[in-house]
C-alpha cells in the first residue's frame, strides 16, 4: 500500500475485504482499475464500459455490461438497474468470480455455486420475473451466434427450442399434453448445469493472485 | 534379426496349457479353439521351418550329383524361405490377436488382472517355448520398437487427446514431465552410484555417468504402460490427463538426457559447458519436435482440403503425414513423440472439417486397431525378451533400483505438487497425488533404450537390462494390478458419466465469453484473453486456408448442434430403410391433432440421398471440442456404440411393434436411462431424439411460423433403452400414445414443415458424440 492511502481509505478497504472476501491488496488493485476506467471519477457509467477496447469484440458485451448495473447482483435485495455504480458495487460484482478457497466446507462450496449460478441466471433473466422464458433464452443464443450472420437467426431459434425442451424434460416431471413449459426457474437452472463445475470454472485467475498484475 | 516361431507338438503344448486353464478349458469352449488355433499356427510354422531344410538339401543334393537325370515334374513344391519373413510377422500378430480374444473370453481374469500383465505372461510362456526348441527368441529390437510399434500408439493418443483438460492443465503436466523426470533421473542416478560404491565388489566399476544414464532411462514414465493400465480403471479426467500427459511430454527430457549421458558416459566427464548445451538441446528437441509436427499437421490439413473427390485415400494422408512427422523428427534426434502429438493435435480440427464421415470413422478404427495390436505385441515381446536376453542378476542393484524408483517418484510428486498447488485453482489433493505417484509406470521404452547401449562402453549393460526388466515387471504387475483396488479403496473420483447436453454447451460458451469479458474489464490479460485471441486468429486466417468451402465460417455452437443432429439423421437413414410404414396411422391411437397431421403425412421415412449428402456437407463443421471424454482411449470397447450392439434386437422389436403409431404430439422422455418414461409434452423417442410438436398455437414455447431448421432429423433413433422403456411402462396413457418403438418406423412421415419442432438432442450416445466432438484447437 502506498503512502498516499490515508487511514480512512484503508478502513474502507478492510470493510470491503470482509464483505466481499477479497484481500486488501486485490481491492487496491481493483480500485486502481476502477479509477482508470472511470477516469478518476467516483462512479462508473455504461459508457465507460463501452470504451473498453477488449470488450468490443465480445459477442455478449451488452449482457456483461448490464450485469454490472443490475441491482440484483449487488446483494442488497433490490431490483432494477442502476445508472451508475460505485466502487463497492463494482467490487461486489467482481466477487462473483472468485474461486473457491481450499478450506471451504461442502456447504460453503454449495453456497458459492448457487451464488455464481444466480449471477448467471440474472444475466439471462432480463425482465426479472424469476424465470428464463423462451424469448430471453433465444436472445442469449442469438447473442452467442451474433458473429455468424445469417445462419444465426434460424438456427438460434432451433437451438433455443431444443435447449428448452431439454430443460423441460430433465426438470419437469409429468406433463400433460397441454401443459406449457413456462420458463426455466432457478431450480431448474441449477439442475441442468449440474454437470459444469461452476465453482471452479467461473473464476478469474487474477483475482486469486496476491501479486500485482499489469493494469492496462 | 531372424524371427523364428516354433512350437512344440500340439499335445505337449496342451499339457501346460491345460494345467493353467483347466477351469477355463472346460467352461469356455471358445477358449479352447482360440488356443488350439494359436498353437496350430505355431506348429505349422515349425513344421514348415523343418521342411525347408529338407527341401533345400534335397534339391541341392539332386543337382550336385550332376546326373541330369530327369526327375518328375514337381506337382507340389514347398518354398518356405520365400515367404518366411512376412509369414512369421503375420503369425506373431495373429498370436497377439488371439491372446486379446482369449482374454476377453475369460471375464473373470480380465477383471482382476490388467491385460498388460497377462500379455507379458504369455510372452514369457512363448519365449520359454521357443527356448525349449533351442531357437533364439526374437528380442524387442530398437528399430522394431521405435519405428513400427510405438508410432501407432502415440498417434492414437495424440489424435484423440482431449484438448480442454490438456490445455487447462498444461502447466502442471509440463512441470511433472520436465522437472519431475529430471529429479527422478538425477536422484536415482546419484543414489545408485552411492549404493554401487557402498556395496563395492562387482559394482565398483559402475561410474557416476553410467548410473546417471541408467537413472535417465529408468525414470521416464511410459505412455504405453500408462495407457494400458489407466484405461481400464476409468479414473477421473484430471488425473488421467496428468499422468498420461506427463508420460507423453517427458519424451523430450528422456531423449536429451539419454544422448547427453551416452555421449559422455564413455568419456567420463561432463563440464559445465556440456550442461549448458544440454539445456539448449532440450529446448531444441522439444520445440523442434513440436514444430516439425505442427508443420506436417498443417500440410495434412491443407492436403485434406482438396480431397473431396478422392475420399477413399483421405485416411491415408492422415497416417502418412503423421508417420513422416515422426520420422523427420527422429532424423534430427528431436523428440519424435512430441512431433507426432503435435501433428495429430494441429491437424485434427481442420482435417475433420474436411473429410467425410466415413473417412473419419476409418481413421478412428484404423488407429485403434493398430495401436491395440502394437500394444499387445509390445507386451508380448517384453515377455519374450525377458526369456531371451542375457541376464546379469545383481541383488543389491536391482533391489536398490526398485526402491529408488518408488521413493523418487513419491518424493518428486509430493514436492512438485506442493509448489504447483500454489498456482492451481483446483488443487491436487493427497489422493490425487497418490494416484499420480502410483501411476508412474515404466515400460518398454526404457527397455529398448537400454537395449541399444553399446556393450563396449557400458560393460554392465546386462545388469542394467536385468534391473530395468525387473522394474518394468514390478510396476506393471504390482502397481498395475493393485491400482484398481486402491482406486476403489480410496474412493478416487471416477470418470463422470455425464451426457452432453445443449444447455451445457451453450453455457460453456457463454462462460468462455463472459470470463473473457470480465478479464477485459479487469484489464488483466489472462488465460481466457489469450484463448479468445487465438480462437479469433484461428477463425479469421487459419480456417480460411485449411478448411474447404463454407464450413470454415460455422460457429462452434451451430456445428455442435448440427453434429448431434447429423448422427440422428444417419441413424434414421439406417433404421428407416428397414421399416415399413403404413401411411395412415391406426385410428385407435390417434387424437385430434395428430390426425390432422398424419393425413398430410408422407409415406416414406427415408431421407433422400441428396438431402443426406446436403446435410452432411453443412454439418461437417470444425469441431472445437466441448467436453472431453476419454472413451477414445478405451481400446477394449472401441465402438462403445450402443446402436451397433443393440441393432439386432432393435430390429426384432421394430417388427413386433410396427403397426403401432406414435402420437406425434406426444413425446416421451426417459428421464433417466432406466426410469419409466413419463408421458409428457416433450418426449424423447430415444435418448437422443426429441420431437416436440406444435400442438398449442398459443403456447409461448412453440411457434407456428418457423420451419424446422433440420428437416432430416425427424425420425427418432431406435434405441433399445427407450424402446424397452416404453414397452415396459404400463401406464394407461401409453396405450393411446404411440409407442416410441413404433416411432422408429413412423417418424418422418408425420412431420411436415411448420409442425415439426426442432428435434433436440438431449443426450447422445456417449461414445459417438464424445469421440466426434472431441476437440481441437485449444478451446
Amino acid at each position: 500500500m502506498g503512502a498516499f492511502h490515508s487511514n480512512p481509505a484503508e478502513q474502507t478497504y478492510r470493510d470491503l475485504a470482509e464483505k466481499t472476501g477479497f484481500s486488501v491488496e486485490q481491492i487496491w488493485i481493483l480500485h486502481n482499475r476502477f479509477k482508470q476506467l472511470s477516469h478518476d471519477e467516483e462512479m462508473l457509467r455504461r459508457d465507460d464500459f463501452k470504451a473498453i477496447p477488449d470488450l468490443a469484440c465480445n459477442p455478449i458485451r451488452s449482457q456483461i455490461i448490464e450485469a454490472f448495473f443490475d441491482q440484483r447482483n449487488f446483494q442488497t435485495n433490490s431490483d432494477g438497474t442502476a445508472h451508475e455504480i460505485g466502487f463497492e458495487e463494482f467490487l461486489t460484482v467482481m466477487s462473483y468470480f472468485r474461486p473457491p478457497s481450499l478450506n471451504m466446507t461442502q456447504e460453503e462450496k454449495e453456497d458459492l455455486r448457487r451464488a455464481k449460478l444466480r449471477f448467471l441466471f440474472n444475466m439471462h433473466d432480463t425482465d426479472n420475473d424469476g424465470t428464463i422464458t423462451l424469448e430471453e433464452y433465444r436472445h442469449v443464443v442469438e447473442e452467442l451466434l451474433s458473429r455468424s450472420g445469417a445462419i444465426g437467426q434460424e438456427t438460434a431459434k432451433g437451438i433455443t427450442d431444443a435447449a428448452m425442451l431439454e430443460v423441460a424434460s430433465t426438470s419437469v416431471g409429468h406433463m400433460g399434453p397441454d401443459d406449457v413449459y413456462e420458463g426455466i426457474t432457478f431450480e431448474h437452472f441449477l439442475k441442468i448445469l449440474k454437470g459444469i463445475e461452476i465453482e471452479s470454472r467461473m473464476h478469474i485467475r487474477f483475482l486469486n493472485m496476491d501479486t500485482t498484475v499489469l493494469c492496462k | 534379426m531372424p524371427v523364428v516361431l516354433c512350437s512344440c507338438a500340439p499335445e505337449a503344448a496342451e499339457m501346460p496349457a491345460r494345467c493353467r486353464w483347466a477351469g477355463a478349458w472346460r467352461t469356455f469352449p471358445r477358449v479352447r479353439w482360440v488356443f488350439l488355433l494359436a498353437l496350430f499356427a505355431g506348429a505349422v510354422a515349425s513344421a514348415s521351418a523343418g521342411q525347408v531344410n529338407d527341401t533345400d538339401s534335397g534339391a541341392t543334393g539332386g543337382e550336385g550329383t550332376g546326373h541330369h537325370s530327369r526327375r518328375a515334374f514337381p506337382v507340389l513344391a514347398v518354398n518356405y524361405e520365400y515367404i518366411r519373413m512376412p509369414f512369421e510377422i503375420s503369425l506373431w500378430i495373429l498370436l497377439a490377436s488371439f491372446m486379446k480374444l482369449g482374454f476377453h473370453l475369460i471375464p473373470r481374469l480380465s477383471g482382476v488382472v490388467p491385460e498388460s500383465c497377462l500379455l507379458i505372461a504369455v510372452g514369457l510362456v512363448v519365449g520359454g517355448l521357443i527356448r525349449l526348441m533351442g531357437e533364439t527368441p526374437p528380442v524387442l529390437s530398437y528399430n522394431l520398437f521405435f519405428l513400427c510399434l510405438l508410432p501407432p500408439i502415440i498417434l492414437d493418443a495424440g489424435y484423440f487427446l482431449p484438448m480442454r483438460p490438456f490445455s487447462e492443465n498444461v502447466g502442471t503436466i509440463l512441470v511433472f514431465a520436465v522437472v519431475g523426470t529430471l529429479w527422478n533421473a538425477f536422484f536415482m542416478g546419484a543414489t545408485l552410484f552411492g549404493v554401487c560404491q557402498a556395496v563395492g565388489g562387482q559394482l565398483e566399476s559402475v561410474g557416476l555417468l553410467a548410473c546417471l544414464l541408467f537413472g535417465a532411462i529408468v525414470s521416464a514414465v511410459d505412455p504405453v504402460a500408462v495407457l494400458a493400465v489407466f484405461e481400464e480403471i476409468h479414473i477421473n479426467e484430471l488425473l488421467h490427463i496428468l499422468v498420461f500427459g506427463e508420460s507423453l511430454l517427458n519424451d523430450a527430457v528422456t531423449v536429451v538426457l539419454y544422448h547427453l549421458f551416452e555421449e559422455f558416459g564413455n568419456v567420463g566427464i561432463v563440464t559445465l559447458a556440456d550442461v549448458f548445451l544440454g539445456i539448449i538441446c532440450f529446448l531444441v528437441v522439444a520445440m523442434g519436435g513440436i514444430m516439425v509436427g505442427a508443420v506436417y499437421g498443417v500440410l495434412a490439413a491443407f492436403t485434406s482440403r482438396f480431397t473431396s473427390h478422392t475420399r477413399v485415400i483421405e485416411p491415408l494422408f492422415v497416417f502418412l503425414y503423421s508417420y513422416m512427422a515422426y520420422l523427420s523428427a527422429e532424423v534430427f534426434h528431436l523428440s519424435g513423440i512430441m512431433a507426432l502429438i503435435a501433428c495429430g493435435v494441429v491437424m485434427r480440427p481442420y482435417v475433420e472439417a474436411n473429410i467425410s464421415h466415413k473417412s473419419y470413422t476409418t481413421i478412428k478404427y484404423f488407429l485403434k486397431m493398430w495401436s491395440s495390436v502394437s500394444e499387445t505385441l509390445i507386451f508380448i515381446f517384453l515377455g519374450v525378451s525377458t526369456v531371451a536376453g542375457p541376464h546379469a542378476w545383481n541383488w543389491p542393484f536391482v533391489i536398490a533400483t526398485i526402491f529408488l524408483c518408488l521413493i523418487s517418484r513419491v518424493l518428486g510428486v509430493i514436492g512438485l505438487t506442493f509448489v504447483i498447488n500454489k498456482f492451481r485453482i483446483v488443487k491436487l489433493s493427497n489422493k490425487d497425488q497418490f494416484i499420480v505417484a502410483y501411476g508412474g509406470l515404466r515400460g518398454a521404452i526404457a527397455f529398448s533404450l537400454a537395449f541399444v547401449l553399446s556393450a563396449k562402453h557400458f560393460p554392465m549393460k546386462n545388469m542394467f537390462l536385468t534391473a530395468i526388466i525387473t522394474v518394468i515387471f514390478f510396476t506393471v504387475f504390482v502397481q498395475g494390478m493393485t491400482i484398481r483396488p486402491l482406486v476403489e479403496l480410496l474412493a478416487v473420483k471416477k470418470k463422470k458419466e455425464t451426457k452432453h447436453s445443449i444447455n451445457e454447451e451453450i453455457h460453456t460458451q457463454f462462460l468462455d465469453h463472459l470470463l473473457t469479458g470480465i478479464e477485459g474489464v479487469c484489464g488483466h490479460y489472462g488465460h481466457h484473453h489469450w484463448k479468445d485471441k487465438l480462437n479469433r486468429f484461428n477463425k479469421m486466417y487459419v480456417k480460411r486456408w485449411l478448411i474447404a468451402g463454407e464450413r470454415s465460417t460455422e460457429p462452434q455452437l451451430i456445428s455442435f448442434y448440427h453434429k448431434l443432429e447429423l448422427k440422428q439423421a444417419l441413424m434414421l437413414a439406417e433404421s428407416g430403410s428397414t421399416a415399413k410404414l403404413p401411411s395412415i396411422p391406426s385410428s385407435a391411437s390417434m387424437q385430434g391433432e395428430s390426425m390432422r397431421r398424419s393425413t398430410r403425412g408422407r409415406a416414406l421415412p427415408q431421407i433422400s440421398k441428396v438431402k443426406e449428402e446436403e446435410i452432411r456437407k453443412i454439418l461437417r463443421a470444425n469441431l472445437q471440442k466441448t467436453r472431453q471424454r476419454l472413451h477414445s482411449y478405451n481400446r477394449h470397447t472401441l465402438i462403445a456404440d450402443p446402436f451397433e450392439d443393440n441393432w439386432t434386437e432393435v430390429r426384432l422389436r421394430k417388427k413386433r411393434v410396427e403397426m403401432e403409431r406414435r402420437m406425434s404430439h406426444y413425446l416421451t422422455v426417459p428421464a433417466k436411462q432406466q426410469d419409466c418414461s413419463p408421458v409428457r409434452r416433450v418426449r424423447f423417442e430415444s435418448d437422443n431424439q426429441v420431437y416436440s410438436s406444435n400442438l398449442n398455437p398459443g403456447s409461448p414455447m412453440f411457434h407456428n411460423d418457423d420451419p424446422p431448421v433440420m428437416e432430416v432429423a425427424r425420425a427418432p433413433i431406435a434405441r433399445m433403452d427407450s424402446v424397452s422403456l416404453v414397452d415396459d411402462s404400463s401406464r394407461p396413457q401409453d396405450s393411446e400414445t404411440a409407442r416410441s418403438s413404433s416411432g422408429q418406423t413412423l417418424a418422418v412421415s408425420e412431420f411436415k414443415d411448420g409442425d415439426l419442432r426442432i428435434p433436440c438432442c438431449r443426450s447422445d450416445p456417449r461414445p459417438n458424440l464424445n469421440e466426434e466432438a472431441d476437440s481441437t484447437f485449444l478451446s
